[in-house]
């Protein structure tokens, strides 16, 4: 290969990908019409080029996996919480003694993880001005019958106008129990609060209402069938608990 | 700081969905790439171009899950050993299979068209995302360009070439 086909080689494909100033491009187009074998072969690669940005352009306007937020990264996120936990025992264990310390780490709450989860998924997605739900409103059958074969019980939104609140829609997401589903609500002041659903742990019975705080987020938890629930918000803790008073009734209805 | 990571999360899926062909692939891929990028942010120097520099923390994640064989690929070296696969007329027609073809290039073909042609990086760009010079990059380029070119065209026999 001499050095002018070298040359020619490296043009070629520069013009494929349009980074030629207009004399070389000029000369570039001047050889294809010479040469139709290499023109057919600029034909292909464009091609490729466009083929690629149809098949693959739509992931950029996927909704991110949860863990992909930093929010998710877990040293962040549980560092309150492990600090809280850490203190506590330091705490007892300094007053009873050591003899303790097992026997508190045996009484860790048992639906943390489950709040943990309902208190991210809320951080990451009320937030979102694009893609605050994977379902809107508008689709709410659909939401239904989705979310209810993923998690195999009957899930549906309350509705809850009386509250003040508008449901926006749900999304699915991956929980500890298997698959999750969360139904955001907004009220007219545009404040989000997310009612989060799983199935619950084997080893829990019904569960009355309690109270958590994870960061900036309160969570009101309960266990109730074969779900548990969690509502969360950036709210005071007597509004919150209103609304979850409100969840309740209205799925007991 | 963490929002100039967050902000090149959609690319990297993209990109990362065209290299492995597979959306769980892909994901994990992001999510380790994401891992060592928030654990070496301290050593992006700040203002310098973060497109480029968590491209190439993926590229090495992406060479990573090769050795350990979490991803399954062809290097160029191992070309020679190549089974041409034969596509059908079907294959050549239909654009999801453009997929297919791209995971029957090697992978170092792959990531410099898919860099090129997808995320419309500069050649002196990708030459610094893979760390290879910028010849190289263009070899690889004309190569692989013209490789999927045959295999699109459903591995027509006179373009079967396995000389290098």
């Amino acid at each position: 290969m001499n050095r002018k086909t070298q040359l020619a080689e490296d043009d070629l494909q520069a013009y494929v990908d349009g980074r030629l100033d207009a004399a070389r491009r000029a000369e570039v187009e001047a050889w294809l019409l010479q040469h139709p074998s290499d023109a057919s072969r600029v034909a292909a690669y464009r091609q490729q080029n466009d083929a690629l940005q149809a098949l693959f352009n739509p992931v950029l306007n996927e909704p991110l996996p949860l863990q992909m937020y930093p929010q998710a990264r877990h040293r962040n996120f549980a560092q309150p919480l492990r600090y809280a936990a850490m203190l506590g025992g330091m705490v007892l264990s300094g007053l009873l003694g050591w003899g303790l310390h097992g026997a508190e780490k045996s009484r860790q709450p048992p639906m943390a993880a489950m709040v943990r989860q309902a208190a991210l998924a809320h951080v990451v997605y009320t937030p979102e001005m694009l893609h605050p739900v994977e379902v809107g409103r508008e689709q709410e059958q659909h939401l239904v019958k989705w979310l209810s074969k993923r998690l195999g019980s009957d899930v549906k939104p309350p509705h809850l106008a009386e509250a003040g609140y508008e449901l926006m829609g749900g999304r699915l997401l991956p929980g500890s129990q298997g698959p999750a589903a969360q139904f955001m609500y907004q009220d007219a002041r545009g404040l989000r609060l997310t009612l989060y659903l799983s199935n619950k742990p084997a080893d829990k019975g019904e569960a009355a209402f309690r109270y958590a705080q994870e960061g900036k987020v309160s969570v009101f938890y309960w266990i109730d069938g074969d779900l548990s629930y969690a509502l969360s918000g950036e709210v005071e803790k007597a509004d919150l608990l209103r609304v979850a008073t409100a969840v309740y009734q209205e799925l007991n209805r | 700081m963490d929002a100039v990571i967050t902000e090149q999360i959609p690319r990297l899926r993209r990109y990362a969905r065209a290299l492995t062909g597979d959306r769980s692939s892909a994901d994990d891929l992001v999510q380790d790439t994401l891992e060592r990028a928030w654990g070496k942010l301290h050593l992006w120097r700040r203002g310098s171009d973060m497109r480029a520099w968590m491209f190439s923390i993926m590229h090495n994640t992406f060479i990573n899950h090769i050795r350990k064989k979490q991803l399954d690929a062809v290097s160029m070296d191992d070309e020679a050993l190549e089974i041409p696969t034969r596509a059908t007329q079907e294959d050549a027609l239909q654009m999801r299979d453009l997929s297919s073809a791209i995971g029957k290039l090697a992978y170092e073909y792959r990531e410099v068209i898919l860099l090129i042609g997808l995320e419309q990086m500069s050649y002196e760009e990708v030459a610094q995302v893979l760390g290879i010079p910028l010849g190289t990059v263009m070899s690889r380029l004309s190569r692989g360009r013209e490789r999927l070119r045959n295999i699109m065209a459903g591995e027509s026999a006179p373009m079967l070439r396995r000389v290098k």
